[in-house]
């Protein structure tokens, strides 16, 4: 096989070197186009998402207007006097989400500190994947953990605490985010430069003072970053909260008593033999663009905190 | 200047006698983990000089400059023996606190690193850290003047640090080492990664810190330390049976003595060019 002279002038020896590339320019092309196909099917899958949620969202705002869904204060799509009142599932959300936030950002946070600057490298090397194998078991485990094992302890000194409450979800819930807060919090604490560490200690500071003055302000987009995801997880979580919280839409802060979280409404319906035409079931549509709204929001914010705080070094 | 300053220390005032070096070795062994990488080192630095540190890459010069503030003891493994004296008081004696010592003996390091904060807050920082209770924003001008970089900042002090040249980090850094009003300050390889205008500005700058600082610099540019310093000391390194490194001071002299006059023919080789 003989390839295409080369107009570029050839040394002496230049039968020596003769590389196969008579395919190439069609191989070349060929890699471009498959690779942007595999890159095309994320593209398209979010695309189908959103457009299936706002169809069927539409659809569902035909039936009942959008001030009946902000406005009432029950949430029985299932019963024939129908009420829509959003903010029962998502006061629900809310306050199971807020009590995960309690336990899985300050402990997560500093489990970070912990292994990035005072774990040795031996005990790091250790702890962090340990760490991460909890990120690593399943929801549905987390949610019969906390109904059968967390919920029957907090009755023995919480009087009035129900099977199902948002507490006991919540707790574990944030157990079950915390590896990621840790983890994420972790390597943005690593990451900031040693050289930074060492002009902080230069100019006369304990370890604690450079940790809490330099380290953690200079890592604090990833950090932030990492609380975002945290919070994202824990609105859209939803094995645990289903479990361990109830299927009974309340619209109460009370973390004592059975709440319906959007995600587990969700699930009730799907997994329930509503007909895919009738209104109960284009409520999960409705429902579901609420959890979308409310975790794309938190996403733009991360990705604007991210760029304006992110510190770019050499 | 600021004389309110309330200060709890227990190293000795360098005023008031300044015939005494102020900084002093003797036999300063330093070891990573069981190896040796300096042997015996017995200097005296004296005050308010410009002390230069030269030698081949690896020769440890600046394994030596960080017995002065102690910051080989944050390298893990790293173990210094013998004792370095700063006015007298024995730096690593048990009494003795790290953090205080490095508060006491500045240090401005070879890449620019200031930090992700604003020009006032890389100031402010180290002396609110150390209960600085005079006036803050005099402060941080007066050490800006003196790293002789206000006239660029001085417009804005709340842009990050980090949006400055090479060059102006470098000053930077070095008003934030004035900012806590040291007595000595250690520059290790200060303009290495500067360009040659940068790098004068610096040079000129030493010789006005030196009336109020004494000045120990490590530098691998020995025209820099002929132009810049009063006292030179001169490092290299042998092969050990480990197949390591042993650095050791070979010789220390006033710089015009060490680049006119060497004693030692390693020296002379090494200022003239012939190895290094």
């Amino acid at each position: 096989m003989k390839s295409h002279p080369s107009p570029l002038a050839r040394s002496q020896d230049a039968q020596m070197w003769q590389p196969k590339r008579n395919l190439s320019k069609w191989s070349e092309q060929l890699v471009k186009y498959i690779f942007a196909a595999f890159a095309l099917i994320s593209v398209a899958t979010t695309l189908g998402i959103v457009f299936t949620l706002i169809f069927e969202t539409f659809e569902f705002f035909r039936e009942v207007p959008i001030f009946r869904f902000l406005t009432e204060t029950q949430w029985t799509p299932l019963f024939t006097n129908a009420k829509f009142g959003i903010w029962v599932l998502v006061s629900a959300t809310f306050m199971t989400s807020v009590i995960a936030l309690f336990v899985a950002l300050p402990v997560g946070l500093l489990a970070a500190i912990c292994l990035s600057e005072y774990a040795s490298p031996r005990v790091r090397q250790w702890l962090k994947p340990t760490l991460e194998i909890l990120a690593g078991v399943p929801t549905v485990v987390y949610g019969y953990f906390a109904l059968l094992f967390i919920t029957p302890i907090l009755q023995t000194f919480i009087p009035g605490l129900k099977t199902f409450n948002g507490l006991s979800a919540g707790l574990v819930m944030g157990i079950a985010i915390l590896p990621f807060v840790a983890s994420l919090s972790e390597d943005a604490i690593y990451a900031v430069p040693q050289s930074l560490r060492q002009g902080s200690y230069a100019l006369g500071t304990t370890k604690r003072e450079t940790i809490t003055g330099v380290v953690l302000p200079a890592a604090l987009s990833g950090i932030v970053a990492s609380f975002v995801l945290a919070v994202a997880r824990a609105v859209g979580e939803t094995m645990i909260v289903t479990i361990a919280a109830g299927s009974n839409p309340t619209l109460t802060f009370d973390p004592r008593v059975p709440v319906q979280t959007m995600t587990a409404f969700i699930v009730q319906v799907s997994l329930g033999d509503t007909p895919a035409t009738s209104l109960a079931f284009k409520t999960i549509f409705a429902v579901g663009m609420m959890l979308f709204l409310m975790t794309f929001v938190l996403n733009i914010f991360s990705f604007w905190f991210v760029r304006r705080f992110q510190e770019k070094y050499e | 200047m600021m004389s309110n300053m309330t200060n709890p220390t227990m190293i000795s005032d360098s005023h008031a006698h300044t015939q005494e070096p102020a900084l002093k070795m003797e036999g300063v062994s330093i070891y990573y983990g069981s190896t040796p990488a300096i042997r015996e080192v017995y200097l005296d630095i004296p005050p308010h000089q410009i002390t230069a540190f030269i030698g081949p890459s690896g020769c440890g010069k600046s394994t030596v400059l960080r017995c002065f503030n102690r910051t080989n003891d944050l390298i893990p493994g790293a173990q210094v023996k013998g004792n370095v004296f700063f006015h007298g008081v024995n730096l690593y004696s048990k009494k003795i606190d790290p953090v205080e010592v490095r508060r006491r003996i500045g240090m401005v390091f070879q890449k620019p690193n200031p930090f992700p904060k604003s020009i006032y807050e890389n100031i402010a920082f180290g002396a609110r850290i150390n209960g600085y209770q005079g006036n803050m924003d005099q402060l941080v001008e007066n050490s800006l003047r003196k790293a002789a970089i206000w006239d660029e900042v001085k417009d804005k002090l709340k842009e990050s640090g980090l949006s400055l040249s090479g060059g102006q980090q470098q000053r930077l850094c070095i008003a934030r080492a004035i900012a806590i009003q040291p007595e000595v300050i250690l520059m290790d390889e200060p303009c290495s990664a500067l360009d040659p205008i940068s790098t004068l500005r610096i040079e000129e700058l030493m010789q006005e810190l030196k009336a109020q600082y004494t000045i120990v610099i490590v530098t691998h540019n020995m025209q820099q330390a002929s132009r810049v310093s009063d006292k030179t000391a001169f490092f290299n390194a042998e092969a050990t049976e480990q197949g390591g490194k042993l650095g050791y001071l070979v010789e220390y002299n006033d710089t015009v003595n060490i680049f006119t006059n060497p004693k030692q023919e390693y020296t002379r080789d090494y200022v003239s060019g012939r190895f290094g």
